[in-house]
């Protein structure tokens, strides 16, 4: 209302309208990409998408395609034929690896998910003695690297004759360290005090809260927390290599036992398993990159 | 003065809330009560249980076993000390895969940054098929480390690889990558780099949104070049997030294992004189094969655990001289 009132009195108004628009012309340079940003950024993309693609380029030739010169870049007919191959190939056992990672990364996922989300809501918005103690423990316990626990970890599998089993590849991850930091810091924003106060009043237990209040608040967090669970657990490669055989193998213990056994003799094989190994994750990433992306970029604005 | 804290912040934390309670049965607002105070607990504690089965005490335990004799063929053989680490300090075998390992990472990780420096600067801008482009960015991130391995151990091929093809068609010779230190690190380099460059660019662009436009638009008035503006504006005001990116790519970086086993088909030496053997290939090689020597390959785990604290702590040291300079 004022604005309105004060403007007509207002007799230089042009000035101010060419200078915005000179400023603004500016800064339209500084921010719009330019054809050379555009051409950066596609041989970045031309980079980054060329092995994948080289992938199954070579799963759909033949072997005698190893001795080409220039190496093939243009797909051949037979991909269907190379995959029937890895899938019937019984030392890799790769159907049965593919549905083991399945298994493996929904369980780790759900579970990663399920306990982060209850730990930190408590952190976020619970009262409790030992907190700030109990989430520097958490902070820590991101610091330590499998490496170093690998060995005692594989006598333990050892003791309780987990070795070869699904187990020995979900149950030592069912909990991680950052999931809880990721989601406490998402809650302390995203759920506001008021909301737990008003379940309580209305007679909610905590567990209730968590359930019918909190879990729904948290949800584009925890879905992005599961997406980067899935994702790692499916390519996790060193801990199912050390525990598993090719008896009860992921899929990446699958394309190990292909890329030793089969490299110099079959490395088209090689490449399809490689290729169906990726396919997977291709398509997660094709539904969800959105959300992939947000939650990286997010939750390094926030640690 | 812990216990001094304690007793001041206690009671204000956990009962002042709770005190003045309304007037529903006495045994439903004693459940309550208990379930405000157990709850946290609870929910708190499968973390902590699973944790310290499946990670204080393997972290533990690794400690214990570095001072036992112990092989996986022959068992536990009694305490000896400090033997093992002595025989590996003396082992010269040692420091090769240390030197290897603070190598590549150097190698890798020092392109990978300025690379994903400049990428998120270019995606800090306003364009089309946004999302798309940052996906073109990211793929990378997603494909399992074994794939890559396999991939790359193919473009760097000595014969008919993608990598010595490109060489010799401008006239260079062709290398074998897998005898020299410096093509291997080369090629694991890239696999690495090809891996990261994109995530951490996304990490970048993320700091980068936040600094206030104003600054450079001011700046350009002023007739600050866009190489001035980058190393002036954007580097200096994201140092923290630098930092956050060089603990993250320290940490991967001293545990480097599947791209240098797979560039050379699963083998776990590392080249024939251990040109890229890393640390955590050793430990895999000392527990896993040769002897099974686990009393050993313990005692190598936790240096290699003690090397990365020290990193971790320079680190931190560094960000927090850095956060600190930026706010006085």
């Amino acid at each position: 209302m004022s604005t309105t009132m004060t403007r007509p009195r207002n007799l230089p108004v042009e000035p101010p309208k060419k200078n915005r628009g000179r400023v603004r012309s500016a800064s339209a340079a500084l921010w719009d990409a330019s054809p050379l940003t555009y051409l950066a950024l596609i041989i970045t993309i031309v980079l980054s998408i060329f092995p994948i693609v080289w992938s199954f380029i070579v799963a759909s030739r033949e072997n005698s395609a190893v001795t080409d010169i220039p190496p093939p870049l243009t797909p051949g007919p037979n991909f269907f034929d190379n995959a029937s191959r890895v899938l019937a190939n019984t030392d890799a056992n790769f159907v049965y690896g593919l549905i083991n990672s399945a298994v493996v990364s929904s369980c780790v996922t759900l579970s990663v998910v399920f306990f982060s989300t209850l730990a930190g809501f408590a952190f976020a918005k619970l009262k409790f003695r030992g907190k700030n103690a109990l989430l520097l423990i958490i902070i820590l316990t991101m610091m330590i690297p499998t490496q170093v626990n690998i060995i005692p970890l594989y006598l333990l599998m050892v003791k309780f004759d987990w070795t070869n089993t699904l187990q020995a590849v979900i149950v030592p991850f069912l909990v991680k360290g950052f999931g809880v930091f990721m989601i406490r810091q998402y809650a302390e924003s995203a759920i506001s005090d008021e909301l737990i106060e008003a379940a309580r009043v209305d007679g909610a237990s905590t567990w209730r809260t968590y359930w019918s209040v909190v879990l729904p608040a948290l949800r584009p967090a925890a879905a992005v927390l599961g997406l980067l669970t899935f994702m790692e657990t499916w390519n996790d490669f060193l801990w199912p290599y050390v525990v598993l055989n090719g008896d009860t193998p992921t899929v990446q213990v699958s394309l190990n036992i292909l890329a030793t056994g089969y490299y110099k003799t079959d490395y088209v094989q090689v490449f399809t398993g490689t290729a169906l190994a990726i396919v997977p994750l291709l398509l997660v990433f094709i539904a969800f990159g959105r959300q992939i992306i947000g939650g990286i970029m997010e939750g390094s604005v926030k640690a | 003065m812990a216990t001094n804290v304690g007793e001041v912040t206690g009671p204000r934390h956990g009962r002042a809330p709770a005190g003045p309670s309304k007037q529903p049965s006495r045994r439903s607002v004693r459940v309550g009560r208990l379930d405000l105070r157990l709850s946290p607990y609870l929910f708190v504690a499968p973390f902590f249980v699973l944790f310290a089965v499946f990670g204080a005490y393997p972290l533990i335990y690794t400690a214990i076993l570095s001072t036992r004799k112990n092989t996986l063929t022959g068992g536990d053989a009694g305490f000896v000390g400090l033997e093992n680490y002595r025989k590996i300090l003396w082992d010269e075998h040692f420091w090769i895969v240390i030197f290897n390992t603070f190598g590549l990472f150097f190698v890798a990780t020092v392109p990978q940054l300025i690379f994903a420096l400049l990428i998120a600067s270019w995606l800090n801008k306003k364009m089309r098929a946004r999302t798309a482009i940052r996906m073109g960015v990211l793929i990378p991130n997603i494909t399992s480390v074994a794939a890559v391995g396999i991939v790359f151990g193919l473009i760097f091929a000595d014969r008919y690889g993608l990598a010595n093809w490109l060489l010799q068609s401008v006239h260079l010779d062709p290398v074998e990558w897998r005898n020299h230190r410096w093509s291997s690190w080369t090629a694991i380099a890239f696999m690495v780099d090809w891996r990261w460059t994109g995530y951490n660019a996304l990490i970048y662009l993320a700091a980068m949104q936040a600094i206030p436009k104003e600054l450079y638009e001011s700046a350009s008035l002023d007739g600050a070049s866009a190489a001035r503006r980058f190393w002036r504006i954007t580097v200096p005001l994201i140092q923290p997030t630098i930092l956050f990116t060089v603990i993250i790519s320290t940490i991967g970086g001293m545990q480097l294992f599947t791209e240098p086993l797979l560039f050379n088909y699963g083998r776990i030496q590392g080249g024939s004189l251990n040109e890229f053997q890393t640390v955590a290939m050793y430990i895999y090689e000392t527990t896993f094969t040769n002897n099974y020597n686990v009393g050993r390959g313990a005692a190598i785990s936790w240096l290699l655990f003690i090397i990365i604290l020290i990193f971790a702590l320079i680190n931190f040291a560094l960000v927090r001289r850095s956060v600190k300079g930026q706010t006085s």
